[in-house]
């Protein structure tokens, strides 16, 4: 295993009690995480649950309304968007794609493209990628930067699910190759990717984080996925002492009902936020189908995955 | 220097084709012709009160322009500007407050006409020189903010995030595209303006492999535009603005039409897509 994380070292982004506010209404609040060189952490939730928000605070494109963001002095960006839509007006070529927010050596852009296995699109229009081919285009931009940071925002859409393994290896072996630190979104609530360092489960807030269960020693696992896919793929299990309601309100596990959650209204037992506590006391975690926690419908979600592979 | 006016006439209107040209790309880009539409309509304010308050005529143009630009960003930003009605609406009442402004001031006797569609005979040596001098400035002032406008044509939030300033080249964009109206009014005229900046820059899209080699295409397709024009309203007696949107108009349709050039477009489509499909 590489080891890219000095102790020494600052992280490259550090959000704490993080919130982000527009037109009245906490779009996200109390969010705290940091990502170092090397490190990956992906924010998992269901739509419109606050993970663009967090991410663009994240990088500054946001301001935060309350808690702070620290970024290291002099941070190099690379963000691939979750749109991004290309008006056919602009004659925009992969190639000319890559230098759109900075100068690059003809050189960067061709490793860049390589590496993301599209060299001979180097010269077709964006327009005419298909996503899977526009998502890589993408990544390769994002990468030629060299960035400390590398943002991507839900970069399997649209892609079937052996591109999802494809891109994910690409990732882990991005990661591998500069030691850049990685923010990941996705909107699957179960499966992410294995080399996945901490998950943030969000809901308009931190519901729940941790690591992912690696699978790929799991003979179930391994049928379902192929040996491929279970190598790159993991399992997350959710660990929520709370249920998001319908209407928008939290359902503590002490049976009250508040219109916002926070890891210190009084309605928490320990740490809110923590994964896994050996104390943890699951007889109190109250379950629904719509709760984003994996422990109902995380067999109904392989179950899909194994749908959509075939 | 050129004491004839047709040979200024001319020398102004090439001047300003190639100023609006990557001015013209960036408003169909961002698609903002009604943008452009509204700014330029609010130039026949900005004379009314130039004879008003007996300014400069294109210094109030430009202000009025930059005025009603900023409030248009600002209600874009608050999103209360979310529709084309809003936009055309306001488009259509910055005119009208203009020409009842002007229909106000009896004391006054103005060439509604010249202001509206152009006019060349009352192009002056001193317009020239503001013409090719604020020309030049656009020009430099587009080369320089190039990266950054390009960057958040493409996404704002990709921009920002990776160090550019995608408000601030908003801001210049706006301030240079209010420059441009008031350069532009004596020659196409207000209500024309728009035209001017969106048909060359539409019409070079079709030969363009770059955003560069479009915008610098615009501008050449733009001063064909204006010569023809010109020949046109010299030879027929009309009025300059809309001769030269014809020329503009002319060519489009020229560009539109199969000669070659498609099938080639269409064959490095299938070569560049062949492996995968
Ligand atoms: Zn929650
Ligand atoms: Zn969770
Ligand atoms: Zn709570």
């Amino acid at each position: 295993m590489l080891n890219f994380r000095d102790p020494d070292q600052k992280p490259l982004v550090l959000l704490n009690n993080a919130g982000v506010r527009r037109g009245g209404r906490w779009l996200v609040r109390g969010v705290e995480f940091s990502i170092s060189r090397g490190e990956i952490v992906t924010l998992i939730g269901p739509n419109g649950s606050g993970k663009s928000t967090t991410a663009k605070a994240a990088i500054g494109v946001l301001k935060p309304d309350e808690g702070w963001v620290e970024r290291k002095p002099g941070l190099r960006v690379g963000y691939v968007p979750q749109k991004l839509a290309i008006d056919w007006t602009l004659p925009l070529t992969v190639e000319r794609l890559m230098t759109l927010t900075g100068p690059l050596k003809g050189r960067e852009i061709e490793e860049a493209l390589h590496s993301t296995g599209i060299a001979h699109l180097a010269r077709a229009e964006v327009q005419h990628l298909s996503g899977g081919e526009f998502q890589r285009a993408l990544l390769a931009r994002a990468i030629a930067r060299k960035p400390d940071l590398l943002v991507l925002d839900e970069p399997v859409q649209g892609v079937d699910f052996s591109g999802e393994i494809a891109l994910y290896d690409l990732i882990k072996s991005i990661r591998n190759q500069t030691g850049c630190g990685i923010l990941l979104i996705s909107h699957d609530l179960h499966v992410v990717m294995a080399e996945t360092d901490t998950v943030i489960c969000l809901n308009g807030h931190v519901c729940c984080r941790g690591t992912p269960q690696v699978v790929s020693q799991s003979p179930e696992y391994l049928k379902l996925f192929g040996s491929r896919a279970a190598k790159t793929l993991a399992v997350y299990s959710h660990d929520h002492d709370h249920t998001h309601l319908p209407d928008g309100r939290v359902l503590h596990a002490d049976g009250s009902i508040t219109e916002h959650c926070h890891p210190d209204d009084g309605h928490h037992h320990g740490a809110h936020a923590e994964h896994g506590h050996a104390d943890h006391d699951h007889a109190d975690h109250v379950h629904d189908p719509d709760c984003g926690c994996g422990h109902q419908s995380r067999l109904q979600g392989l179950g899909n995955k194994e749908t959509r592979r075939v | 220097m050129f004491d004839d006016f047709f040979t200024r006439a001319l020398v102004a209107g090439i001047g300003l084709a190639i100023t609006v040209g990557p001015l013209g790309c960036f408003v169909i880009w961002r698609r903002m012709a009604y943008f452009g539409d509204t700014m330029a309509h609010s130039a026949l304010l900005g004379v009314a009160l130039s004879l008003l308050f007996n300014l400069n005529l294109m210094l109030s143009v430009f202000i009025v322009a930059a005025v009603v630009s900023l409030l248009l960003l600002l209600l874009q930003k608050r999103g209360a500007l979310s529709t084309d009605a809003l936009l055309g609406i306001l488009s259509h009442s910055a005119l009208s407050i203009g020409l009842v402004m002007v229909a106000f001031m009896t004391w006054v006797r103005i060439d509604l006409v010249g202001f509206l569609f152009g006019d060349i005979l009352a192009v002056s040596e001193a317009d020239i020189d503001l013409v090719w001098g604020g020309g030049i400035l656009v020009l430099f002032a587009i080369v320089y903010l190039w990266r950054p406008l390009l960057a958040s044509t493409v996404n704002p939030e990709l921009a920002e995030a990776e160090g550019l300033q995608p408000e601030r080249a908003r801001l210049y964009f706006m301030l240079l595209m209010a420059l441009v109206i008031a350069i532009a009014m004596k020659i196409v005229g207000i209500l024309l303006i728009t035209s001017l900046l969106i048909i060359p820059a539409a019409t070079a899209r079709r030969f363009a492999t770059s955003p560069e080699i479009m915008a610098v295409l615009a501008s050449v397709i733009g001063a064909l535009a204006v010569t023809g024009g010109l020949f046109g309203s010299l030879h027929f007696d009309t009025p300059s603005g809309p001769s030269i949107v014809v020329a503009a108009m002319g060519l489009f349709v020229l560009s539109l039409l199969p000669f070659g050039r498609k099938g080639e477009i269409e064959t490095a489509i299938h070569s560049t897509h062949g492996g995968h499909h």
